[in-house]
């Protein structure tokens, strides 16, 4: 095992790079993209509504897989070349943004109605009172459910390696491959994914301590 | 006290951890086992083979059977080593998994395009090579790839799968050029249709099953390395490697392996039949 670290520590690190950078940008986009949909969700506007559930339902009940595949196959064939690191990326962002709108639309829709009434009523817009009074108290009520998608999506990003990511778990495969030491390698790959979603779900806890 | 609880909690699951490992680790149970004895009194033989490469091994999806070169072989040599009533169980296996499963006990042998190496004969004992591949590249037709000389230069992308050495080849013939894994032959295939890379490299026999099937992709430049296939199993399996390497000549002085090979390649474009009769 410390043998495996020892001599393919270039490979397991320039996979952890990877899996860190894919997460930080599925993250970053995803945690938008899914807070604009769960908006949508709730909007007065009928329209908005469907276009949001259309999205959330879609892209909630696909596989991971296949829209990873689909963005790897079909989106160069037809429109640009992308690589495998950027279809995955997008496809993890995509399928973990309609969570993410899930988690925040429960939370908006616990955040008393009569905050939102009061706040419009004060001269405020819909999107004013949105972005001042009803969601900074949501994200509060979401923070839990929130981490659980994060680490979801850390963990999910391992989809890399199927559209050749260059991510850890492509690597270790590439590793046990080449070594034939299967075992070893993937509990040192457990290992790196741990350093990653530890840290991010101790991180979670102290948010949600610290704004409770 | 509760963080020291929460300490060892944590530390008692990662000991428990390592204890499951090494246990699985050392399966000596499984290696003093006969193969060939137990082989004898089941009358069967399990074989891993490939469920997705045209001509060697490819599941039909209609009969829900494997079929290919390998599968005919395999069959001809179970018949060989157990007699005429003796089975052949196939167990479909990737150039990830075939390793394990063997190790594990879950197939007797291995036959699934595997190229004998140094490196894998240090993990698994081969038996005599039963098929001279060599390999190749195959691109769209049209490509100005013209053989794996063109690859090496930067910018140029090839498809391969994991776990096959021909990956490694890459590196020593066009070192220039990136490679990119895949998990299997279909995938491979479909990205280099969705122009994920230049060219598609494994073994020539493989390459020309898929141009069989995609008549717009062809296999360029001959073969530039020497692949020869053999039968792998567990170490300590001497009994068996050298029954199944006397069933194979057995099968080559009788003409069944002529026979087989003539059924599955005879037909293949481009494939010198007449040079790798045995």
């Amino acid at each position: 095992m410390i043998h495996i670290f020892a001599t393919q520590w270039p490979l397991l690190l320039e996979g952890l790079g990877r899996t860190l950078l894919c997460s930080i940008i599925a993250l970053f986009f995803s945690l938008i993209i899914g807070s604009l949909f769960a908006i949508f969700e709730i909007m007065p506007n009928k329209i908005m509504r469907v276009i949001g559930n259309i999205y959330v339902e879609v892209f909630r009940n696909i596989p991971l897989l296949v829209i990873t595949m689909f963005f790897f196959v079909v989106i160069p064939l037809y429109v640009t070349k992308i690589n495998g690191f950027t279809a995955g990326t997008i496809g993890l962002t995509i399928y973990t943004s309609a969570f993410i709108a899930e988690t925040v639309r429960s939370g908006i829709q616990s955040v008393d109605p009569g905050q939102m009434e009061g706040a419009m009523s004060n001269g405020l817009t819909f999107w004013q009172s949105m972005r001042y009074v009803v969601l900074p108290q949501a994200f509060k009520i979401v923070i839990p459910p929130l981490g659980n998608q994060f680490i979801n999506l850390v963990k999910n990003s391992s989809v890399l390696a199927f559209v050749a990511g260059f991510d850890l778990m492509y690597q270790g495969n590439m590793i046990a491959n080449n070594t034939l030491q299967t075992m070893p390698t993937f509990f040192v790959v457990g290992i790196l994914y741990l350093v990653i979603t530890m840290p991010l779900s101790y991180y979670m806890r102290y948010l949600e301590k610290k704004l409770a | 006290m509760k963080k020291l609880t929460r300490f060892m909690g944590l530390f008692s699951a990662l000991a428990l951890l390592l204890i499951l490992m090494t246990s699985c680790g050392s399966n000596s149970a499984l290696s003093k086992r006969d193969v060939l004895q137990a082989d004898k009194e089941s009358n069967t033989i399990t074989w891993g083979v490939k469920a997705d490469t045209k001509l060697f091994g490819l599941m039909n999806v209609k009969t829900n059977q494997v079929e290919g070169f390998e599968i005919d072989l395999a069959k001809a040599m179970t018949k060989e080593i157990l007699g005429k009533n003796g089975k052949a169980i196939f167990v479909p296996v990737t150039s990830q998994t075939r390793v394990p499963l063997l190790r594990n006990g879950n197939i007797d042998a291995i036959m699934a395009t595997m190229t004998i190496t140094p490196d894998r004969a240090k993990q698994v004992d081969f038996t005599r090579s039963y098929f001279n591949a060599g390999q190749a590249i195959l691109v769209k037709k049209g490509s100005p790839i013209k053989s794996v000389k063109d690859l090496d230069k930067s910018g140029s992308v090839v498809l391969g799968v994991t776990g096959s050495n021909s990956v490694e080849n890459i590196a020593k013939y066009a070192p220039k050029a990136r490679v990119l894994q895949l998990s299997d032959y279909a995938q491979a295939l479909t990205a280099l249709k969705s122009g994920q890379g230049q060219a598609l490299t494994t073994d020539n026999g493989i390459l020309y099953g898929m141009s069989v099937e995609n008549p717009g992709y062809t296999v360029v430049g001959g073969s530039f390395t020497k692949e020869p296939y053999g039968i792998a199993v567990n170490k300590g399996q001497d009994k068996f490697r050298h029954r199944l390497n006397k069933a194979l000549t057995t099968l080559e002085k009788n003409g069944t392996y002529n026979r087989i090979l003539k059924k599955w390649f005879g037909n293949v474009q481009g494939f010198n039949y007449e040079e790798m009769k045995r």
